[in-house]
Order: C-alpha cells, then structure tokens, then sequence
C-alpha cells in the first residue's frame, strides 16, 4: 500500500505527542496531590491509535477504553482540554466528571472511554447500527485490550455485529498482559484474532508497533465496513512498557521482557524510516519535536491554572 | 373507549412513535418472530408494519441488546429494546447500569442517551424465580435512570409515549399479567408527564402507595374496606424514578396513615425508600406505624399454591391497614 507522505507526517507528530503527553503525565504522578486518582497510560502502544486514527475519517466514530490517550489525541482531542479533566478541573473535557480513565470527547466523535474490560464492544455495535441504519458511510472503531476477548460481551457484540455485517473494527491491543496475567495465562489461542473465525469475521494479525503497518490494515478493514461487508477484528501485537497502572510496580513483568519490546518502540522505527527515505529532514523533526513539547507544555499550564469545580457541580449533568 | 390490554396498549404507543419518529427502531428476542403469536402482546404485528430494518431480532445477548442501544442512542436514535424477562436485566445490566445511565455524567452533560428498555415482569404464570423477579429497586438505586411501572394499560400508553421522547434512558416495566386485563385507553396522541404518581381512589382513613400490578391488589383491598367503612387512598406511583414525593406526602398528612405494597422482595425493596420520604418529611403527620405489604425474601416459586402464597393479596393489604387503624 502506497501510504502519502501527509498521512506518514500525520502519524509521527501523533506517536511523538502521545508520547510527550504520557512522559509529562509519568512525571506529574510523581508529585503528590497533583493528579487524582489511577494513571493509566499506553506509553509503547502509541502506534495503533495514531495507525488507525490516520485511517480514519473526521465522522468515523472510535469507542475506547482505559487506556486511550493516544487514541483521543490521534482522533483530534484537544490536548489542554484534556490535560485538564485529568487534572479534575472544570475546563476539563468533561468538567471534572470522568477523570482520565472515562475521557468522553463527542465532538471529535469519541463519545466514550470505557473502563468496564469488554464495555465499548457492545456499544460500538451500537454505534455502527446508527451509521448503518441512517444509511452513513462512516464506522465505528471500537479499542479493546487482550483482556476484554475474555469477556461475554465481547463475543456478544462480535456476532451481533457479524450477523448484521455492522460497519465496526473491532482492534484489540494485545499487549501481552491483562491486569497482572500474562496472555498465556488468560487465553490459550494463539492469536486473539483467531476467535474471529468463530463468528465468520475476517482476524487479522499486525505488528502494532509498525504505525505504516498498523494503517495499512486499518484502511482495509475501514474499506469493508464502509462497504457493508460488516466487521473485521485486527489483534495488534504491542507490549505495555508500564503497569497496569502507575501504582503497579510491574514485579510481574521480566525487566529483560520489558527491555526487548522497548527496543522495537514504534518512535525511531516510523521516524528511522522517513528520515532514510527523505520524507522528513533532521530540522523539521526537530521542529516537530519542539512543536509538540510546546503543545503538551501549554496543556499543563492550561491545566494548573484552570480552577477545580465548584463541589455542588458534582449534582449537575446526570440528567438531560 | 377502546378496551386494550396493557400489552396492545404498548403495541399501540410503539405503532404511534414508530410512525411519526424514524429515528424510532424496536430491537429484542422476538420482538419480530416470537415464539408466541398473540395479538395481546406488545410487538405483535410491528414487524409487518415496519420492515425488519426497524424490528429488529436480535441473538440471545442481552448485553449486545443493552449495547445497541446505548451505541445507538448516542447517535441520536431512538432505540426501543426490551429484556425478555425481568431477571435477565442482569445479563445486560452492565449496559444499562454503568454505561447508559453514566456516559452522559461521564461526558460532562455533551451526550444524551434516548432509549427506552423495556423489561417485561411479574409472577403469577408459573413459570418460577428465574422468570420472575422484580428488580425495580435494583434500577431505582441507579442515577441516571428513570423507572417506570404502570398498573393500567391508558397509563402504559401515556407513559412509554413520553418515555421515548425523553432524552434520558427509561426503564419500562411490564407486568405481564396485565397484558390480559382489558382497560379503557384513549386513541391517539395520549401522553403522560413521566414523575407523576396517580391517585386512583380518594380516601381519607389511610394511603396505601403501590404500583404495577398491585394497583389491582390494593383497590381490591381498599372495596374490601370500604364496606367496612375505612376509605383508603390508593396512590399509584406509576413512576419510580424520579419519585413524586409531593403526591405521597400531601395523602400522607391527609390520612395520617400509610401502607406500601408491592410485588418484590421485601429486603431493599422500594417500599423502604418510600417509607424513608414520608418518615423524614411528614413523621409528624403519622398517626401509627408504616406498614409494608410486600412478596416474602424468598425467590418465586413454581407450584401454584407456592407462588400464590409469594404474591401478595388483598386479605394481607385489609389486615396490614386494620393494625394500624
């Protein structure tokens, strides 16, 4: 697949401002009382948001989870809007509601971020419906974890969505650990994308920390949906460099383990390429790096002297 | 007037939204083909009417079926889907507990969720605890949902039409038992402001709040009375969530008494936040102890002589009344 040079600048400042954003969000935890609450970050995942957010349209819609920075900034989030809500203060995305683990973004079409391990699917079939039943020729991504393929609502929504050819990827970050589990523990099939065959969809394997790799199969299951030839799941293969969450001290995770994957980081291979391939010079990279430092750099700021919300807030938006 | 049962009576109010509204689809476990083919039950027909690209079967998934319409009412649609039975809301209560009645606190008040579940419930037709058991207080404890639980078809009627107009995800439960006793509704464009509780006899010697099919149970009880000279007030709530407190309370100060009666378990059933309201606002106004008529803490069961004993009848209403008198 002939992949422009736009759509591979497009993924670089992604991979480089979703990693800005988790670095800066690392170094905040350690400071007490900055950040309330779990951080859950998918610092080595980045490739696949910013893979199959290039793939996608403006009114494509995504679902995801936990673990979703890099997918809501890659679909277009506006960073100080979310550094705030993960700071807990009223400009936040979602005025102090959800925190960073339930970032809902509509206006970018990223209306949920789930945190219940197999939640999005059911909904994103949901959402794929409404596109389908309104005639729409966008789809929905739902992102999941290799955990989430463990639970029913997951085989739920892949057969619904296979019996009624939804316009839904179903991409699961198979990042080798569900909680404390390493995958062996938690699922014997060898791919997660194998299940598919169960419900007579296409499961497709990718190295997902290969961001042209990641787009390339990303546009094709986009084509099918689109299409109406119903849902596809791709299982990317990644590691999760950081716990759980960052409380978790990963005493589970083999240092030599985490030292191997950290070595295929998506950063210097998508970068390594087009820098050799002349489609970015050493200046603009560092231009883009200092662009995006100033942009994480402005949604801190933005965050800090944004105020908290008022405690009685807390009684508004439950009802419409 | 045209005599409906509770379920032609839903049937009706589908047909009425689904024809003026598109954005109105009906998904569920036979809500197209059923296995039963009666005209008394609530989709009979609408399949025909409406095409199966807005009646929609679904697989055996309840946590797809809550899903879709969570998904779809983010997009603006207006889903309408129903939960075979009671007791299986807890195969799509993910769906329905965290998802559509948080997302919308979640986003800061930016999505909306319209839909409307509808689950259909009751004892009484044998077939034991898990196919009935009422859940409503479940649902109640839920923010971000509203409840809803009619005793007569008009009210069924009224209510669904609202509910599916409502911006909010609604709770809708049918007793099933009343999809076969016949009631006045009217035709057409009838609606019911959702939160308004009913009172469907005045009396002045004692309130006696319930809902659903125990509306039955309680007149019953209150012409049992009657003859007797005690003139109960019966308030049907229709709507749990939000609670019409207002209603309550004002038969409450008039009669100075009061019992609650509904089908579920008695342990955190919803007659217990009832009776918090009046005890926290109008305690002064009692004139005896609350009485609760409700199904015993067991799980309903089978045998006709067994589930009979479950359901509540008039005789234990008329008894809890003359303790308190």
């Amino acid at each position: 697949m002939e992949i422009p040079k736009a759509k591979k600048m497009e993924m670089l400042r992604s991979l480089l401002l979703s990693r800005r954003f988790e670095e800066t969000l690392t170094e905040l935890c350690k400071i007490e009382g900055k950040i309330p609450g779990m951080m859950i970050l998918c610092t080595g995942q980045e490739a696949i948001g910013a893979g199959v957010c290039a793939a996608l349209q403006p009114e494509d819609v995504i679902i995801t989870n936990h673990r979703s920075h890099s997918h809501l900034l890659a679909k277009g989030a506006d960073p100080k809007s979310l550094m705030a809500e993960i700071y807990g203060k009223r400009t936040g995305c979602n005025k102090g509601k959800s925190g960073t683990l339930h970032l809902a973004v509509p206006e970018i079409n990223a209306p949920c971020t789930t945190t219940v391990v197999g939640g999005g699917p059911p909904i994103a079939a949901g959402r794929a419906f409404a596109q389908q039943y309104r005639g729409e020729k966008s789809v929905t991504v739902c992102f999941i974890g290799d955990g989430a393929a463990n639970e029913g609502a997951f085989h739920e929504a892949l057969n619904l969505a296979s019996v009624w050819h939804l316009p839904v990827i179903f991409v699961c970050e198979n990042n080798l650990y569900a909680g404390a589990q390493r995958y062996e523990e938690h699922t014997r099939v060898e791919h997660i994308a194998d299940r598919a065959a169960g419900y007579a969809v296409p499961g497709v394997v990718v190295d997902g920390n290969d961001a042209l790799a990641v787009y390339a199969s990303a546009v094709d299951a986009r084509s099918r949906a689109a299409a109406g030839k119903g849902p596809t799941l791709i299982e990317y293969k990644t590691y999760r460099w950081r716990g759980h969450g960052e409380s978790d001290l990963q005493l589970y995770q083999p240092r030599e383990e985490i030292a191997a994957w950290q070595a295929t980081c998506p950063i210097p291979k998508l970068r390594g390429d087009m820098l050799a391939q002349g489609l970015i010079s050493a200046d603009e990279l560092a231009a883009m790096e200092r662009e995006v430092q100033a942009v994480v750099k402005a949604a801190v700021r933005f965050a800090e002297e944004s105020p908290y919300p008022e405690p009685h807030e807390a009684l508004e938006d439950v009802f419409a | 007037m045209q005599q409906l049962g509770m379920g032609q009576a839903v049937n009706q109010a589908l047909r009425e939204e689904m024809s003026q509204d598109p954005d109105v689809f009906i998904a569920g476990e036979g809500v197209g083909v059923s296995i039963h083919e009666s005209p008394m039950l609530p989709t009979a027909g609408l399949l025909k009417a409406f095409g199966p690209e807005r009646v929609r079967d679904t697989p055996v998934s309840e946590a797809a079926i809550a899903g879709l319409a969570v998904g779809a009412a983010e997009a603006g649609l207006k889903p309408v889907v129903e939960i075979m039975f009671n007791p299986f809301f807890t195969l799509a209560s993910d769906m329905i507990v965290n998802h559509a009645a948080k997302l919308r606190y979640l986003s800061g008040g930016k999505s909306s969720f319209p839909l409307v579940v509808r689950m259909k419930a009751g004892a009484g037709f044998g077939a034991g605890c898990q196919h009935s058991h009422n859940l409503e207080a479940w649902v109640a404890h839920c923010p971000g949902l509203k409840v809803i639980m009619p005793a007569t078809p008009a009210d069924a009627k009224g209510l669904l039409k609202s509910a599916i107009r409502d911006p909010n995800p609604v709770v809708f439960i049918e007793d099933m038992m009343l999809y076969f006793v016949p009631g006045p509704v009217p035709e057409g464009e009838y609606l019911i402001s959702i939160g308004e509780a009913d009172i469907k006899r005045q009396g002045r010697d004692v309130t006696v709040v319930t809902w659903s099919k125990m509306l039955g149970t309680a007149l019953k009880a209150a012409e049992e009375l009657a003859r007797e000279g005690v003139e109960a007030e019966i308030v049907d709530l229709r709507t749990l969530v939000p609670l019409d407190t207002k209603t309550i309370l004002s038969s409450v100060r008039k009669t100075g008494r009061l019992v609650v009666l509904h089908e579920a378990t008695r342990t955190g059933g919803f007659a217990g936040e009832v009776a918090a309201v009046v005890m926290e606002e109008a305690f002064a106004d009692l004139k005896a102890p609350l009485r609760r008529v409700t199904g015993p803490n067991i799980p309903v069961p089978a045998s006709p002589p067994l589930e009979r004993f479950y359901i509540p009848d008039a005789a234990q209403v008329v008894s809890a009344v003359k303790e308190i008198l």
